[in-house]
């Protein structure tokens, strides 16, 4: 009874840390708990196959998608947009969002632009995009770094904007030029922010390219998906989604890497 | 000439309201060489303000702010500063925090290694080299900004209630490390609070300051005997000169709280 009581004690309070065998325990049990509604919806004959694919299906879809390199054509396609999208947003959005930050005459000209296009849904430029460069390659790249760009900007900025000032008076007494305190405190200070918006801002960036493959595209893992739809393929709609997925939960694991690695010093969030 | 003059300085500012306050109004203090200088001051008596002149932080509205006879413009390596909230760089271990200064003047690392790692055993920490102040304790990063701003060798160092955010039994352990430090490496200090047994514990003379806007309105040498130690307080020299203090203090307190809620 007393047994019982502590253990709905441990479970039940708020905030109260739990033991890592009940964590796994939980999680595996609602996993499976999914997997095993997925079995009986489908091996049960509760639907129809056509539009909800066993998860043997999936395997064996992913294994032929494998086997005749389409899934790997496609991942990589949709991998290389993705990246140089990201690539090139991070590369502008880092540097002049941590001007914007912190000197008022870089917000006062970049503010009133940023702030109006940052609410304008990158979709609804797809077709201006089409327009202009075709569905190709830059294409995808321009909706990623649209829709990338306008968002890192503000949150790294916001990131710039918080450094403590009192860093800046300690390191001003301490006898630093303007020059030394951006490159000694202003930088180093954002690096965690900047990480933390970085991880924040691929995660869009995934939903961007989806789209944009969506829409138009001749490659990538939304295209793939887009073409299993028109043959009525749910199986290989499955495969690029949980491919999506997965690919998804690596990057913010490289992330967290990155951070954890590089920049110990920064406290948890 | 004292190694530290303020010469009628003036500190004004506009509200939004367009009002204009006087944080500070005619100020005259001369600090002599090597000298502990305490002010003691309520809450918004401009105390901080004052400090943040002389290191040149913010700018006076009038009078002029000397440090051997150079007028301030600007802040300096010469005019060192410890901060109530730390400011440490997390980026930076204790080792590379105190290092600081002399890295940014590009100072011989072998050299500056050598000395930051003296202060930091002056202060206490040896063993601490190479922690991320988001692992020490409060009163250990006020030990690592105490042995960053001296071992920059500043002329001058400005403390603005350093040991306010402590809890009282760290004060008191800071409070006798920083006499024994200065007892050591001689230094012109200016240092503000507004705890009176601090004051009195630490300084050769004790200005008291005026609520808004801020006036020296007493000045007391302590002429308690050094080596010092927390003992003191309470001894009966100790307590007649706090009495004194206290009473001063105590009308002020009373009036800046009137005029906080005569404007209010």
């Amino acid at each position: 009874m007393a047994a019982a009581s502590s253990f709905a004690n441990s479970i039940l309070t708020p905030r109260r840390p739990i033991s890592h065998g009940i964590r796994m325990g939980v999680g595996a049990v609602v996993g499976g708990g999914i997997l095993l509604a997925w079995c009986v919806i489908t091996y049960g004959g509760l639907s129809d196959p056509l539009f909800m694919p066993s998860p043997h299906h999936v395997v064996l879809a992913f294994w032929q998608a494998l086997r005749d390199g389409s899934l790997l054509r496609n991942t990589g396609a949709s991998l290389l947009v993705i990246n140089a999208g990201f690539f090139l947003s991070s590369l502008v959005a880092i540097p002049l969002g941590i001007l914007m930050g912190s000197f008022r005459v870089v917000a006062a000209g970049l503010e009133p632009i940023v702030n109006f296009t940052r609410y304008l849904p990158v979709t609804s430029m797809i077709p201006l995009l089409i327009l202009w460069i075709g569905i190709g390659f830059e294409e995808k790249v321009a909706v990623i770094f649209i829709g990338t760009f306008f968002q890192q900007i503000i949150m790294i900025a916001d990131v710039s904007a918080q450094v403590p000032s009192e860093l800046f008076n300690a390191s001003y007494t301490l006898g630093a030029t303007r020059r030394q305190v951006v490159t000694r405190v202003l930088l180093p200070a954002t690096l965690p922010g900047i990480m933390d918006t970085l991880r924040v801002t691929m995660g869009w960036a995934w939903t961007y390219l989806v789209v944009a493959e969506l829409v138009a595209s001749s490659s990538g893992l939304g295209y793939m998906s887009m073409q299993a739809m028109r043959g009525l393929h749910a199986d290989y709609i499955f495969v690029a989604i949980l491919v999506i997925g997965f690919l998804g939960l690596v990057t913010d694991r490289i992330f967290k890497w990155i951070k954890d690695t590089f920049l110990p010093w920064a406290e948890q969030r | 000439m004292g190694a530290l003059d303020i010469e009628n300085v003036g500190l004004r500012f506009k509200l939004r309201s367009g009002d204009e306050v006087v944080a500070l109004s005619n100020l005259h203090m001369q600090i002599p060489d090597k000298q502990f200088a305490v002010i003691v001051g309520p809450s918004g008596c401009g105390k901080s303000s004052l400090l943040d002149l002389v290191a040149g932080l913010k700018e006076a509205s009038n009078g002029i702010c000397k440090v051997n006879g150079i007028a301030v413009r600007g802040p300096g390596a010469e005019r060192g500063m410890v901060f109530q909230n730390y400011s440490l760089f997390p980026w930076l271990s204790v080792q590379k925090n105190v290092e600081f200064g002399p890295a940014l003047r590009n100072a011989p690392e072998r050299q500056r290694a050598e000395k930051a790692r003296h202060f930091i055993h002056a202060v206490g920490l040896k063993g601490f080299e190479d922690a991320y102040p988001t692992q020490l304790s409060g009163g250990m990063k006020q030990r690592v900004a105490i042995a960053r701003a001296l071992a920059n060798d500043p002329e001058v160092l400005l403390m603005d209630e350093p040991f306010g955010a402590l809890d009282s039994q760290t004060r008191s352990v800071m409070q006798e490390l920083l006499i024994d430090i200065w007892e050591k490496h001689q230094k012109t200090v200016l240092f503000v609070t507004h705890d009176i047994d601090e004051a009195i514990l630490l300084g050769d003379v004790v200005y008291t300051m005026s609520a808004r806007p801020g006036r020296i309105i007493d000045t007391i040498p302590v002429d308690l005997p050094r080596p010092r130690h927390y003992d003191l307080i309470t001894t009966p020299a100790f307590i007649e000169l706090k009495r004194r203090i206290h009473k001063n203090l105590h009308h002020e307190v009373h009036k800046a709280i009137a005029a906080a809620a005569a404007h209010a």
